[in-house]
């Protein structure tokens, strides 16, 4: 089923008009080109209009859009003989992160000579309907998720595969169990470790960067973001019912915490924006999946040659340089 | 310029039982209070008795709230000669954030009321015949929350003690990344656990010290990653607050839930120690564990 966002509403709808049109002229075998044409051009000015000019509180809801490519179809569209991992070794498997290896795919002529090489993928997953969302909790993970990915990322490191992490969650689930289980631990724990590791590391804000759970997979040497995608310390409505003690002011607290990927940027946060079609990668997903390989593949390119110390400090250093102070 | 002289003379942090922003009455001089109702068995207590009994109800162990320079004065073995980091950082409203006041008028008043420049106190020197770097978060500043300041100061913490070749102790007390900083404050929580993981690659143990509450991103980094974790007795320790808990699963939290007692049961903390013993326990663990003789 569709899942029409307010602000893309008359898009939608000026795009099903076309639709109509054409079908009208296929079974009728009328001309109406003209009109097509000029609905077309009518419709590419309001896609414009509309995505030349998104709010922070309109990208979150972009971030957040089911029809958005979730991690598996990244692992789907740029990868060949996935194998999913799974199980953190002390009694769980959580769904919420799903976790691998895999190969890159070939691009024939033009391969980048990345064609054929193993790599290890973690990313949070969500469900695109109730039964899957039940299944991935929403892409909201528990410690169990954390301490599979961390599992998974020593693994990488003995064999030397690089790491490619994809952040898309609201947050690390705020349940009674995952306290029970030690939360703070285990995002603490992978932050650590992360930083750490001795292969190269690239990470996608795909979706939703929420907080301590995106960070637990996202120290990276280099931080990608797709261009409606948000990063955040806290969620826009959180954010809102703590400093404006009311959820409906999410779009100001969106506003103010900074959080697209142009202010990500920015601030430095992250190395590189993902731009999307005009209209969203929940529109075009096919094509969001190429560019996001394409500059994934780039950024590992750069890192591959680096001794492992030089991974280690670019790292530190990545991390160590956030936060501006002054000196009184 | 990290010389600090007087740092232990700074106002006392004296947080009694009444709510912090209670002005007085107009009209009325502001004359200290001198005793203070205990919330735990409603004993009224002589502050002086208090500040010597470190904070604790001397009938019913409850742990007041303690400001960072109180706390640390009590933990160092000659305050006045400690050297004290970092105090000269001041927080820099990077994002321009503006809720029902701006963040920028906001560290301006918190360094008015509190005397400092942020949510930390960065000090070096000896604790119970050990030499570290040791340093306590201000829950009265912004809720101790974790900004940049913040982060910077711990990092280079750790950093100097990785250097020096010393152990390293962090004392929180604070509800997480501050808000007002964005995600530069999450980022935060990466910069201060990669420089304690060069801190441990250096072979230098970090004793963690929970105190009320410790929750969100400064838990969520390096206060549930020490080498050893003691937590003071009752705190609140955890990653949600127990709020957006309840919200979540919609029912009740059981009795004690994410207190320091309930993590000890969950084996999430080492031990759990009455402010009092905190000295005496840290300087035996950390004389234990860089193999040094008992204290005299
Ligand atoms: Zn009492």
């Amino acid at each position: 089923m569709d899942v029409v966002l307010d602000f893309e509403r008359p898009i939608v709808e000026l795009k099903r008009r076309i639709q109509q049109l054409r079908e009208l002229q296929e079974a009728n075998g009328v001309d109406l080109s003209a009109s097509i044409e000029q609905l077309e051009v009518q419709a590419r000015r309001l896609q414009e209009n509309i995505f030349g000019k998104l709010t922070p509180w309109q990208r979150t809801q972009l971030a957040r859009h089911p029809h958005r490519p979730y991690t598996l179809d990244y692992v789907d569209g740029l990868f060949t003989e996935w194998t999913e991992l799974h199980g953190d070794r002390c009694g769980y498997d959580d769904h919420a992160i799903v976790g691998g290896t895999a190969r890159f795919k070939h691009l024939g002529a033009a391969d980048d000579g990345l064609g054929g090489k193993p790599v290890l993928i973690v990313g949070h997953q969500k469900g695109r309907n109730t039964k899957e969302n039940l299944f991935r909790n929403f892409g909201m993970a528990r410690p169990d998720g954390y301490r599979k990915a961390m599992r998974l990322f020593r693994l990488a490191e003995r064999f030397g595969l690089p790491i490619l992490t994809f952040i898309d969650t609201s947050g690390a689930y705020p349940g009674l169990d995952a306290e029970e289980r030690g939360q703070a631990e285990a995002i603490a724990r992978n932050i650590m470790e992360m930083a750490t590791l001795k292969v190269p590391v690239v990470c996608l804000v795909a979706g939703e960067g929420g907080s301590g759970g995106a960070l637990a997979i996202g120290v990276a040497n280099r931080v990608l973001m797709l261009e409606n995608s948000v990063y955040s310390v806290i969620s826009p409505e959180g954010c809102a019912a703590i400093l404006w003690r009311d959820r409906a002011e999410a779009s100001r607290a969106a506003e103010a915490l900074r959080i697209t990927a142009s202010d990500c940027l920015s601030l430095g946060v992250v190395d590189e924006v993902v731009p999307e079609e005009l209209g969203g990668a929940h529109r075009y997903a096919s094509q969001t999946v190429a560019a996001v390989g394409a500059a994934v593949r780039r950024h590992l390119t750069e890192l591959l040659p680096l001794s492992t110390q030089e991974l280690l400090d670019d790292r530190y250093d990545r991390f160590r340089r956030l936060g501006a102070f002054d000196a009184a | 310029m990290s010389q600090g002289t007087r740092w232990f003379e700074q106002r006392r942090d004296f947080v009694a039982s009444v709510p912090p922003d209670s002005a007085p009455a107009a009209g009325k001089p502001e004359t200290p209070e001198l005793f203070t109702k205990c919330p735990g068995c409603a004993e009224v207590v002589f502050n002086d008795v208090l500040v010597k009994q470190q904070f604790v109800c001397a009938k019913c162990d409850h742990h007041f709230r303690v400001g960072a320079v109180d706390r640390l004065r009590a933990l160092c073995d000659d305050p006045p000669s400690v050297l004290l980091h970092d105090a000269d950082l001041l927080a820099r409203d990077q994002l321009g954030f503006i809720d029902s006041k701006p963040y920028a008028k906001r560290l301006v008043d918190a360094r008015k009321k509190s005397g400092r420049n942020d949510a930390f106190i960065s000090v070096a020197g000896p604790v119970a015949g050990v030499d570290m770097e040791i340093g306590s978060f201000d829950f009265s500043f912004l809720g101790g929350s974790m900004g940049a300041v913040v982060g910077e100061m711990i990092t280079r913490l750790f950093e100097r003690a990785a250097d020096r070749k010393v152990p390293a102790v962090v004392i929180s007390a604070s509800g997480g990344a501050r808000m007002q900083e964005g995600v530069l404050s999450l980022m935060q929580m990466a910069k201060t656990c990669a420089a304690l993981a060069r801190l441990r690659d250096a072979g230098m143990p970090y004793v963690s010290v929970l105190t009320h509450p410790t929750t969100g991103g400064v838990a969520a980094s390096f206060a549930m990653l020490g080498d050893v974790i003691v937590a003071e007795p009752g705190a609140l320790i955890g990653f949600a607050g127990p709020r957006v808990i309840r919200e979540t699963i919609g029912q009740e939290l059981p009795a004690g839930f994410q207190t320091s007692e309930y993590l000890l049961e969950h084996g999430l903390i080492d031990l759990i120690v009455s402010r009092p013993q905190l000295k005496p326990t840290l300087g035996r663990l950390l004389r234990q564990l860089l193999n040094l003789p008992p204290m005299g």
